[in-house]
């Protein structure tokens, strides 16, 4: 017997791809995606696997891998997709030499993202194929299987998990990897090279391809009928809503299990539609199957009983569809205090936000995405609204303009940090510095990819094969726009003193202003160590309850009985931001020794 | 077919409540349940509030647990017990610290701690064993180790046969804490054998 393991829908993806004899994998992190290639790198001495700066550069890694002859991958979550759409779209006219997967980590419910689209939509319009499991031991298969199925039908597939699948773990069987002889590689521009003649010829033959696959769909052993003699009601389901389903219906209902979502099976469906007398469509957000279904003719219950919006339980399909009342639970009358996620004790961010909120009548604050993104709430209400990764610099070009349409005098400010920078802020820059945008572009670089669980990015000195790599440097990086040297400040975000400085020059200039702020992440291991033991102490004779320390809303300081302290001094690490909030030396700085 | 059992844990981002789902997981498997273990990492390990999902039996579909479902709920903090309190079963019982850490609304003085909470979660009606595994945790030298401490006072409520839940211990701890967590389980095994 082969051994089993538990595992999260995101290592079974790995691990299903070592089986299957992958050999280059890439990725940029984002959550629920991010842990594939982390666990991709526990077999890199059979697979190359490399953080790419985003998902369009990861994509494309995979795309030269494939073409080349090597089976690859690239992982993303939903947004990512976004980025990556470009060279998605083309190689799937172009197809394959050896198979491709390309993974989309979906987040219905938003757990961490700032929004849940469902790119499912995308296999159709891209015009790939797509498998959707619905536990770990099917990622672990279907990822396998969606090596083979690439090269024998020349596509790309879409290998489309969500959150529920990613993160949950499950028992799984292990196989022996399968040795892949890397295809030869040989010139063929006539299938590879996308001008618009091979464009025209290949989107043909990629109809005709998506035809015979719809009729594969059919016979696909990841397509199967769940009979229930006896029951009239069918449920048509695939990836966790299928699990759900399982878990409201039991033996009751009849399902159409289905792995090969994209191109959908006709035939089965409506074999199914056939057989029961009431279908029911169970999905998360769009109403991709029921919409399929319904143009099939087959009469179905799906959107207007199931939320569109969010992620589905058990206890939704089961409200939803059996209007069955929640189970009898415990009642007490008072609430738990609010506890959304908060900037660390130590966090550098925590000092730019301060700063900033120092400045909000001068000043119009645009985020992005990454930790930062904490910093939008009371106390430091740190900015106005976040779009996308990189939309922190370019956004506020566009903001500037009709800030002064409107004779608004504040300047607009822009944040990403380091890794975002590098994922798509270097372009916003370049766009700020030639159009001579009056904004204050910010770049918090705290040396790791932190919101995350801190991966490397290409200012770190690692990869992720734990090879030592050259640093880029973010500095030089901006220089090289060629922004004037007096327009560019490098300050700790820490020191209050230093961080007003550079706003105030900001907003003194008219034109682009740079402020790089330089602090490491306080969970970086090295940086722990390093401030292991230290931590702030608050003498209760000299405080005098003037609250200015709770300002920061750092979670290591209290207010109790009308004193500030410090209650955790574990996580506190002497960061020293407190210190400079108050004005009667009543905060020290000590170290014991650990 | 044997009765689906599910166990919540829930805490706040970074007490550990994954390291103990991961090791209580494997045990189960090793019993030969079917196990599925569900969380949602990512902003919430940024000291919100965190939820760890574990079902167990014959055969296992969905992983999560939905209100009312909870056969057990682990609280590595005394505030998470309450918000969660609906997700427990009629009849369910509470393992819980009474730890209390303060999120950032009560530091700021814009909500109460609700310290009261113990009293009121035993006034609703479940059992509700309290284990202060931190302050025992901290006692042996490590407040990390609260996770172990919680784990061996489950394994004692539950009355789970015997896997070699020390060896799975062992098999997931860093190594350099290795007796600290082993001492740590025991110490959780025994204390839930008193109360």
């Amino acid at each position: 017997m082969m051994p089993k393991q538990i595992m999260s829908g995101d290592e079974a993806i790995a691990r299903g791809a070592y089986e299957a004899g992958c050999s280059v994998a890439a990725a940029y992190p984002g959550t629920p995606s991010t842990e594939i290639l982390e666990n991709m790198a526990l077999y890199k001495n059979e697979i190359y696997c490399q953080w790419a700066c985003n998902e369009k550069v990861a994509t494309e890694i995979a795309c030269g891998a494939s073409i080349g002859g090597a089976r690859s991958l690239a992982a993303m979550k939903h947004v990512g997709m976004n980025v990556a759409t470009d060279p998605i779209f083309s190689i799937g006219y172009a197809g394959v030499n050896g198979g491709m997967v390309i993974v989309t980590a979906d987040d219905p419910g938003c757990h961490s993202s700032q929004n849940e689209q469902d790119n499912r939509n995308y296999a159709p319009h891209a015009k790939i194929a797509m498998l959707e499991p619905s536990d770990s031991q099917e990622c672990k298969d279907y990822t396998a299987m969606a090596f083979e199925l690439s090269e024998r039908f020349d596509t790309p597939i879409l290998l489309r998990v969500t959150t529920r699948v990613c993160h949950s773990k499950s028992v799984v069987e292990l196989k022996e990897r399968q040795q892949v002889e890397v295809k030869p590689y040989r010139r063929q521009t006539e299938k590879y090279a996308m001008l618009p003649a091979t464009a025209r010829r290949r989107h043909l033959m990629r109809e005709q391809l998506l035809q015979k696959m719809e009729e594969y769909s059919n016979q696909c052993p990841l397509n199967r009928f769940e009979w229930n003699e006896g029951s009239k009601i069918g449920v048509i389901s695939s990836g966790i809503s299928y699990q759900h389903s399982r878990e409201v219906f039991g033996d009751s209902a009849s399902y159409l299990k289905l792995g090969l979502t994209y191109p959908l099976p006709g035939k089965m469906i409506e074999e199914f539609g056939r057989r029961c007398e009431t279908i029911y469509v169970v999905e998360e957000n769009d109403p991709y199957l029921e919409n399929a279904v319904r143009a099939l003719g087959i009469p179905c219950i799906g959107k207007e009983k199931i939320p569109i919006c969010g992620e589905l339980n058990a206890q939704i399909v089961r409200e939803a569809l059996l209007n069955a009342p929640p189970p009898d639970a415990y009642q007490v009358d008072t609430k738990a205090p609010v506890r959304p996620p908060v900037l660390c004790a130590g966090c550098p961010h925590r000092g730019f936000f301060y700063t900033i909120s120092k400045n909000l009548s001068k000043i119009v604050p645009v985020g992005d995405i990454g930790c930062y993104s904490l910093g939008v709430d009371a106390p430091f209400n740190g900015f106005d609204f976040s779009i996308c990764m990189g939309a922190g610099l370019s956004a506020i070009i566009g903001l500037s303009k009709a800030l002064e349409l409107q004779g608004d005098s504040r300047k607009a400010l822009g944040m990403l940090g380091d890794s975002t920078f590098f994922h798509s802020g270097i372009t916003s820059l370049i766009d700020i510095v030639t159009s001579e945008a009056n904004v204050i572009a910010c770049i918090l670089d705290n040396s790791i990819t932190a919101m995350t669980g801190h991966q490397d990015n290409p200012g770190t000195t690692k990869n992720l094969m734990g090879l030592p790599s050259p640093a880029i440097d973010l500095d030089m990086v901006v220089r090289s726009t060629g922004i004037a040297k007096d327009r560019v400040r490098i300050v700790n975000p820490l020191d209050v003193t230093a961080m007003l400085a550079a706003i105030a020059d900001g907003i003194a200039v008219k034109g682009p202003f740079v402020i790089i702020t330089k602090s490491p992440c306080i969970l970086i291991k090295e940086v722990a160590r390093a401030n292991a033991g230290k931590h702030c102490e608050i003498d209760a004779e000299k405080c005098k309850s003037c609250k200015m320390c709770v300002k920061i809303a750092c979670p290591s300081l209290a207010y109790i009985d009308n004193k500030a302290t410090i209650v955790d001094p574990v996580n506190c690490n002497a960061c020293g931001l407190c210190l400079q909030m108050c004005k009667f030396d009543a905060i020290k700085k000590v170290e014991v020794s650990i | 077919m044997s009765e689906v059992k599910c166990i919540l844990l829930v805490g706040v981002g970074g007490q550990g409540t994954i390291l103990m789902s991961k090791i209580l997981s494997i045990g189960l498997m090793e019993m030969g349940f079917d196990v599925k273990m569900s969380e949602i990492h990512g902003m919430s390990q940024r000291g919100g509030s965190v939820t760890t999902q574990i079902k167990y039996g014959d055969k296992i579909f969905a992983p999560n647990i939905g209100a009312g479902e909870a056969d057990v709920i682990v609280a590595f903090e005394k505030a998470e017990a309450l918000r969660t309190l609906p997700y427990l079963k009629k009849g369910g019982r509470i393992i819980m610290d009474d730890r209390e850490i303060f999120p950032t609304s009560v530091l700021t003085g814009v909500q109460e701690y609700p310290h009261n909470t113990v009293e009121l979660l035993k006034a609703a009606g479940p059992k509700v064993t309290v284990v202060p595994a931190a302050e025992i945790a901290q006692k042996l030298g490590n407040i990390r180790v609260q996770n172990i401490v919680l784990l061996g006072a489950l394994i004692q409520e539950l009355d789970l046969p015997d896997v070699n839940w020390k060896r799975l211990v062992s098999g997931n701890v860093p190594q350099k804490a290795l007796e600290l967590n082993l001492v740590a389980f025991e110490k959780g095994r025994s204390i839930a054998m008193c109360v």
